[in-house]
């Protein structure tokens, strides 16, 4: 990679030629320090107990055991909790859901920890547990009060539209399933110090957590995270667990402690993207158009709060997605079950709010017999008027419309359309479906305040540059294109950056890689650092060259101006001798946004990303079994800074939010134990769930208004939701078993079974049960 | 016996003593030996991301899950992992260079698994979308989507590559593992085996290892006994004589393959759905029906096919009807010593039809929910002959012989088959769990046998999926 690798250039991500040679070091991968000790945790067998006694005697008798820790053991502060408070390391006097940690091990294996966990004695006194979202809801049990959005006045506008419709659908949750399992290294230094290697998204938040269980100050622990091996939200949060676990086994024995979860513990003991119960009640006109509506979001936040308060209220700014709603009003119930406490995935609580308004759009086309297609533009937002978001924020940059027309057009929607009902025609037995849905998605944390960043640069007098900033690296290529614009920055060749991992130490209090937002935080501030020793560079090669510093170009490695040119690297030593530092911190905080969240109304999004995705499906109708064959994406990235890792993302993304739609059923028994806790039962898609057919394009007019770093968009979440249009073409599908219009309702994930039983519902004749059109 | 394990790891032959026999070697490559690139996704061959490349003396390059292999099944054997492949100056390998060019590692914590079995498909004939699919199937990627991975295996697997025999450290004897309290043997032949059986009736039978593994890794088991069929020879063999396909019961699924696709299509079918690559080149159909699950996906076809056991214990031989192997959940005719020694298959008479069919929640490497097998002959329209297998519908595989019986004689038209449907809900007692609900597999269980008459009965009927 010696050439000029500006931005915009497909360069293959930084660590790949690491990751196919097995040379890329995840944590546990990592040399083994001397003395290592392996964490195991004593989980609940309970949903929810009292804990009568503990007695771990047994435990520390085994051969090998070097220490044991319960809540009273904690030093400092035992709780985890990210936002709010209630998630203790270890369950004290009550357990909440089947696998929540109450003791840990450290011994000299993974193996042996494990096995001396299992020698533990303790007595609880079974309580009775809730499980399910309607349990919680009957028995009004919350994690956090119920929260209300609303524009207009749906109550009117509901009794005053000509027709009407109500109903729900539930969506499951979805295992992040992360390739890595949740791990952590620690280990102590001089002066109590705590040194964690964490494979977290939230490094600050694990320095932090960590010195508060151990009571320590922050500035007492490092966590450096090099990479993880997947994240997907899921350990933006619930990596601390972990990570707080081992630093404790460190601190009391004074050992370095690995941490590692296997697969089974890692998918029991951490939470989950939320499963939902969405019900609605639309009034709209004959042609489709939305006149007024209310949702009633439940959401199944498990035991503790989590993060699970701001996935909430991304549900409710999604449950738009693209559509204008004229008059609306959505309640959003945070409910609590004794189940484990779900927390961030990829999308954030949008993808529920999505679900709900893309069956509400379906629901309304299919009474109508209109083409889903039609009435979902119908319901786009203006660009000038109809373009108020139910959160009072105005559209501006909407492109949904110009997305959209440009994949019917390029997919062939309308002949495809013909040949999938001639199809159908033909085939009794095995049925066809398409479906083209959209998406928007909101680009900024919606706790403002987390919407900051910063970096460090240095130049060394080689003209080499280290690169470090807050992001981290979970596999979105964030790493390779904030160097990319660094080198930019420099004019020099991207191999003369060295990425160095995310450390506390570096650059502090930061905010977890989370929201999409990695580059468009952490690329300002590394370019604001780039710049500002650029700028002290060009000084002094200003008044080598004897021209003004606004003469001085930076390109091709060199440096120039009036006709003379260095090296950048002579230029640093030139900066040196004269006594010009070549270290800058860079910072940045998004501008223009601002929201109130007693009323739920402001601009809590810099700007919206956009795409499209028509999938087509052939189901088995005797089995309920279904192939997806083809997919169209066309997705708004902006101006992309890589092409090839952002249609990695789109790729992924689409695969992931398909697959949480379908396959991926998490199943809990009736005593709250969850019954897919590995891959041999939980079923994420395989090589062969992608179709061959699987095109995908960058909307090449894509441009972001806003001034976000080389007017490119954040592309890590919003491509997950395009999944959805495999769900409404599968709805479709299942259409043309009987009328061609009505579905009998069948929730997510779309399962063969709960396809199976839709399909037999319409060919059995029995009535679907839907709400009559007040006409 | 010999107690030291011979093979060669990458370019350098190793002799190990005092090992662990159920230490899997995935635990050897990151413990002993420290080669990290080699990971842990599952610990139960689901994920793919341990897969590693077992190459023998013909040279054959078979991926395998290093989670759920016992160190004694590389007894003269050369172990590939990812840190092997690249040349020494650093070169990557042309599978390896294919995935940078296209862009096929994200995360990366999965392309070790991916690379290596890349590796072994380019040792195979070039390969097409689905042959790509069916080799790629156990290794689950959740950043990529696939298709930078497909393309960079259409791009690299180009069918030039040949496998010559290469010589192998020599391991001669039967190996015996011992190690704090367990101990292992690898007989050599049948006869060793029934003595070994004799001497040990408690031990565990290793038939690949792909649910035992499980055991270990899964359920934290300690095995004291163990005995792998690695190197029984004289059980290894796959052949065709007078009339009877005989599965040594050593065979893996993917030595079986060929023989039993050939003569029934929709048998060779369904096992390339079992497990993935690595699984198949080395769980067993011998396995597949002595752990008796009741969701094993040869059972439904072999009792179909009125497939017989051949049981031996010492020198005594006994051949057993398959239909009367399973005695209970999990249970069978099998006597303390005793062992399956080889499965004998029919080969199809004139006019006979073979159907079979597996469903579960996602199409490749998955646990069926339901697995349904016909055989069945027509004369003149009517049912001459019909025997029907079922999976996940009982405590074991069962025969649906009262549905055979109502099936029997009469016209073979969609009123029978509705006839009999409805005493095929009297006869099957499916459980719900988290793979399907009872009342899911009774509705297929029905579905399927109107299935297999659209697809004997009706000419033309479109009743499958076009793979995409």
């Amino acid at each position: 990679m010696n050439a000029i690798a500006p931005v915009g250039v497909s360069v293959p991500h930084d660590s790949a030629p690491k990751h196919v040679s097995g040379q890329a070091l995840y944590i546990d991968d990592m040399p083994e320090p001397a003395g290592l000790l392996h964490a195991y945790l004593g989980l609940s067998p309970h949903a929810h107990a009292v804990i009568k006694s503990i007695d771990l005697s047994a435990v520390l008798a085994v051969p090998g055991v070097a220490a044991v820790m319960t809540a009273k053991d904690v030093p400092g502060v035992n709780d985890v909790g990210p936002a709010f408070m209630g998630d203790p390391i270890f369950a004290d006097r009550l357990v909440e859901y089947h696998g929540q940690s109450i003791f840990v091990v450290a011994a000299t294996s993974m193996a042996l920890a494990r096995e001396a966990a299992a020698k533990a004695v303790i007595e609880y006194e079974i309580l009775p547990a809730v499980l399910t979202i309607d349990e919680a809801l009957a028995a009004q049990t919350f994690v956090l009060p119920t929260q209300v959005m609303q524009r207009g006045d749906a109550d009117s506008a509901l009794a005053a539209s000509p027709l009407r419709l109500d109903g729900r659908i539930d969506v499951g949750g979805q295992e992040h399933f992360y390739l890595e399992g949740q791990v952590a290294m620690a280990i102590p230094g001089e002066d109590g110090d705590m040194l964690v290697h964490s494979s977290t998204q939230h490094p600050t938040e694990v320095q932090h957590l960590v010195a508060r269980a151990l009571k320590l100050s922050d500035h007492s622990v490092v966590c450096e995270t090099r990479r993880m091996g997947g994240g997907f939200g899921g350990k933006e949060s619930q990596a601390s667990l972990i990570a707080v676990a081992a630093a404790l086994l460190a601190q009391k024995t004074g050992r370095p402690v690995k941490h590692r979860l296997d697969r089974d513990d890692d998918m029991i003991l951490t939470g989950k993207r939320h499963h939902c119960r969405i019900d609605y009640d639309v009034g709209f006109d004959r042609d489709g158009r939305i006149r007024g509506i209310t949702f009633m979001q439940a959401i199944g936040c498990g035991y503790s709060p989590d993060l699970s308060g701001a996935i909430a209220d991304r549900a409710m700014f999604h449950a738009d997605n693209a559509y204008y709603l004229d008059h609306v009003r959505i309640v959003s119930y945070r409910c609590k079950t004794n189940t484990v406490s779900n927390t961030a995935f990829r999308g954030f609580g949008g993808p529920q709010g999505m679900m709900g308004i893309e069956h509400v759009v379906d629901e309304i086309a299919r009474y109508l017999r209109i083409d889903p297609l039609t009435v979902r533009k119908r319901n786009f937002y203006g660009k000038r008027d109809r373009n108020v978001t139910p959160y009072h924020m105005t559209v501006e940059d909407n492109v949904i419309s110009e997305v959209v027309a440009e994949l019917e057009r390029d997919a062939g929607y309308a002949a495809r359309r013909k040949e999938v009902a001639a199809f159908n025609t033909e085939h009794p037995w095995v049925k066809r479906g398409l479906a083209l849905t959209p998406v928007k998605f909101g680009i900024s944390f919606t706790l403002t305040h987390m919407n900051q960043a910063g970096a460090l640069v240095h130049v060394y007098t080689d003209g080499s540059v280290a690169l470090n900033h807050g992001g981290t690296e979970m596999g979105q290529g964030l790493y390779l294109k904030v160097a990319q614009i660094v080198a930019a920055e420099f004019g020099i060749a991207l191999d003369r950056v060295k990425i160095t991992a995310t450390t506390t130490a570096k650059v502090p209090n930061t905010s977890p890689t989370a929201a999409s937002s990695g580059t468009d935080l952490n690329g300002k501030a590394a370019q604001v650092a780039a710049r500002a020793i650029r700028q002290r560079m060009a000084g002094v090669a200003a008044i080598a060259f004897g021209v003004p510093a606004s003469a001085v170009v930076f390109a091709g490695g060199r440096v120039s101006g009036g006709g003379k040119d260095m090296s950048f690297g002579e230029a640093a030593k030139l900066a040196h001798r004269a006594r010009v530092s070549l270290s800058s911190t860079g910072y940045y905080s998004t501008p223009k946004i601002h929201y109130d969240s007693t009323v739920h109304q402001g601009r809590p999004f810099y700007y919206f990303a956009y795409g499209a995705a028509l999938s087509e499906v052939e189901v088995d109708t005797l089995t309920g079994e279904y192939r997806l064959r083809r997919v169209d994406i066309l997705h708004d990235a902006g101006q992309s800074l890589n092409p090839a890792i952002d249609l990695g993302q789109v790729e992924g993304g689409f695969v992931q939010g398909m697959g949480w739609l379908t396959t991926e059923e998490l199943w809990w028994d009736d005593k709250g134990h969850l019954r897919t806790h590995a891959p041999s039962t939980y079923k994420i898609p395989a090589c062969g769930d992608v179709p061959a057919a699987f095109n995908v394009s960058l909307f090449k007019a894509g441009r972001n208004k806003e001034d976000v770093v080389y007017r490119s968009k954040a592309v890590g979440e919003p491509p997950l939701m395009l999944g959805i249009a495999v769900f409404q073409a599968l709805r479709d599908a299942v259409a043309a078993c009987g009328d061609g219009w009505t579905v009998p309702r069948f929730d997510a994930p779309a399962t063969a079974e709960r396809v199976l039983m839709a399909i037999e519902t319409l060919r059995a004749g029995i009535a679907v049960p839907r709400a009559q059109a007040a006409d | 016996m010999r107690d030291t394990l011979h093979f060669r790891l990458g370019s350098e032959d190793r002799i190990l003593r005092d090992v662990d026999p159920t230490m899997t070697v995935l635990e050897y490559l990151r413990g002993p030996e420290r080669l990290c690139g080699t990971k842990e996704g599952c610990a139960e061959g689901d994920c793919g991301a341990c897969t590693v490349v077992l190459v023998d003396r013909q040279g054959r390059h078979q991926a395998v899950n290093a989670c759920v292999l016992f160190v004694p099944a590389l007894d003269g054997r050369q172990l590939l992992t990812v840190e092997h492949l690249a040349a020494a100056d650093g070169t990557l390998h042309p599978v390896q260079q294919a995935m940078v060019d296209r862009h096929g590692s994200q995360c990366g914590f999965c392309t070790p698994g991916f690379v290596m079995s890349l590796f072994a498909l380019r040792t195979e004939a070039k390969p097409d979308r689905a042959a790509v699919n069916e080799a790629l199937a156990g290794n689950l990627c959740r950043c990529t989507g696939y298709r930078p991975i497909v393309d960079a295996a259409l791009a690299v697997c180009t069918g030039e590559v040949t496998q010559a025999p290469v010589t192998l450290p020599v391991a001669e004897g039967t190996l015996s593992l011992g190690h704090g309290g367990k101990r292992s043997f690898s007989p050599r032949s049948a006869d060793e085996l029934s003595q070994v059986l004799l001497d040990h009736p408690d031990a565990v039978i290793v038939a690949g290892g792909t649910d035992v593994g499980l055991w270990v890794t899964k359920q934290h088991r300690s095995l004291p006994v163990t005995v792998s069929l690695d190197a029984v020879s004289d059980m290894a063999g796959v052949e065709e004589r007078e009339g009877v396909i005989r599965i040594g019961a050593g065979a893996t699924y993917q030595e079986a393959l060929p023989l039993l696709e050939r003569h029934y299509p929709d048998f060779g079918a369904m096992i390339r759905r079992i497990g993935s690559r690595q699984i198949r080149n080395r769980g067993t159909i011998g396995g597949n029906i002595a752990n008796a699950s009741p969701i094993g996906d040869t059972p439904p076809a072999l009792l179909a096919l009125d497939a017989s056991v051949v049981l031996r214990l010492g020198e005594v031989r006994r051949s057993v009807k398959l239909d009367d192997f399973f005695t209970g959940y999990r249970r069978t005719l099998l006597q303390p010593g005793e062992f399956i020694e080889r499965i004998d298959v029919p080969v199809p008479e004139p006019g006979e039809m073979f159907r079979c069919y597996k469903v579960s929640k996602r199409f490749d490497q998955d646990i069926s929910a339901v697995c349904a097998a016909f055989r069945l002959r027509l004369d003149d329209g009517r049912v001459r002959d019909i025997r029907i297998g079922f999976g996940g519908m009982a405590a074991t595989p069962v025969r649906a012989r009262s549905v055979e019986a109502a099936l029997i004689d009469r016209p073979w038209t969609e009123a029978t088959v509705q006839m009999a449907q409805a005493v095929m809900d009297g006869a099957l007692s499916p459980l719900s769990d988290m793979r399907a609900s009872a009342g899911y597999r009774r509705t297929v269980a029905r579905n399927l046998l109107l299935k297999c008459f659209l697809e004997t009965g009706q000419e033309g009927a479109v009743s499958r999926l076009v793979p995409a």
